[in-house]
């Protein structure tokens, strides 16, 4: 659970060869959602990523705000010739998210990190991806 | 209907919009509302929460144990003295905003929840009252 731990005032952004790895599992306040959301930016540019991979599985909410970020990232990345994926939404999540209206339009999703990490590199064709010599 | 226990925080930063989602999912796990229903609840408190904070310019937030019978329900009100709604109506509808967001906050909180009441006037602030009952 996340309840307790002080807000953090960033999530660790992790490079693995051609690809970026988020993972958050902090309380994620809105600042910090706008911090993330300029870092990765920054990060897909400087590392020239190709995917990035965000695992939301500790996410116990997501609001129109993680929504609209996850939305900005995942344009915003495709603009620079990146894949973003977001990975482990809880069902409880998903079922809110549809209630509360927020389709995630342009979102690519997968069930975990692993189906996620093989859909972006589905996309990049056979050329992308760590075992292609990527760095 | 009379609260059984209410608890009051404060909305005046990000923190304590966070704050207001920890409180009211111990509430909500405290009354023994489902996952589902938890979430959805967490979820419209922090639509309203942040709607307290970025257009009321601060609030408060009061969270209250609702018995009805047997029935059990979380009510969560919402308050600011803020410039206040215009057009509620307006307001309402999903994709109107007067800010940076999607607006979604008041029609996606209405929608996450069983009862729903909002009270605006204009230079005098608002007040939004949400209910989900078990």
């Amino acid at each position: 659970m996340l309840d307790g731990k002080p807000p953090a005032e960033r999530i660790p952004i992790l490079k693995l060869g051609e690809f970026l790895l988020v993972t958050i599992q902090v309380e994620m306040h809105d600042r910090l959602v706008m911090t993330l959301q300029d870092e990765l930016t920054h990060q897909i540019v400087r590392h020239r990523a190709r995917g990035v991979l965000i695992d939301i599985s500790a996410l116990e909410i997501v609001d129109s705000f993680i929504g609209r970020a996850l939305g900005n990232i995942a344009n915003m990345s495709r603009i620079l010739d990146a894949e973003t994926v977001v990975v482990g939404m809880r069902p409880a999540v998903a079922i809110t998210l549809v209630e509360l209206g927020l389709n995630l339009d342009g979102v690519r999703t997968a069930l975990n990190a692993e189906k996620g990490m093989a859909l972006i590199r589905r996309s990049l064709g056979p050329a992308g991806g760590l075992d292609a010599g990527g760095s | 209907m009379p609260a059984v226990r209410e608890e009051m925080l404060d909305v005046r930063s990000d923190e304590d919009v966070v704050r207001v989602r920890q409180i009211t999912r111990q509430w909500a796990v405290g009354l023994g509302f489902s996952l589902v229903d938890q979430t959805k609840i967490v979820t419209a408190a922090s639509e309203l929460a942040r709607n307290t904070l970025i257009h009321g310019g601060g609030g408060s937030t009061r969270i209250e144990e609702l018995r009805d019978g047997s029935r059990h329900g979380l009510r969560l009100t919402f308050e600011d003295k803020g410039p206040g709604i215009a057009d509620v109506p307006q307001a309402l509808r999903d994709g109107y905003t007067t800010g940076s967001g999607l607006g979604l906050g008041l029609g996606g909180a209405r929608r996450l929840s069983s009862e729903f009441d909002i009270v605006s006037a204009a230079g005098q602030g608002t007040r939004v009252r949400i209910t989900r009952w078990k």
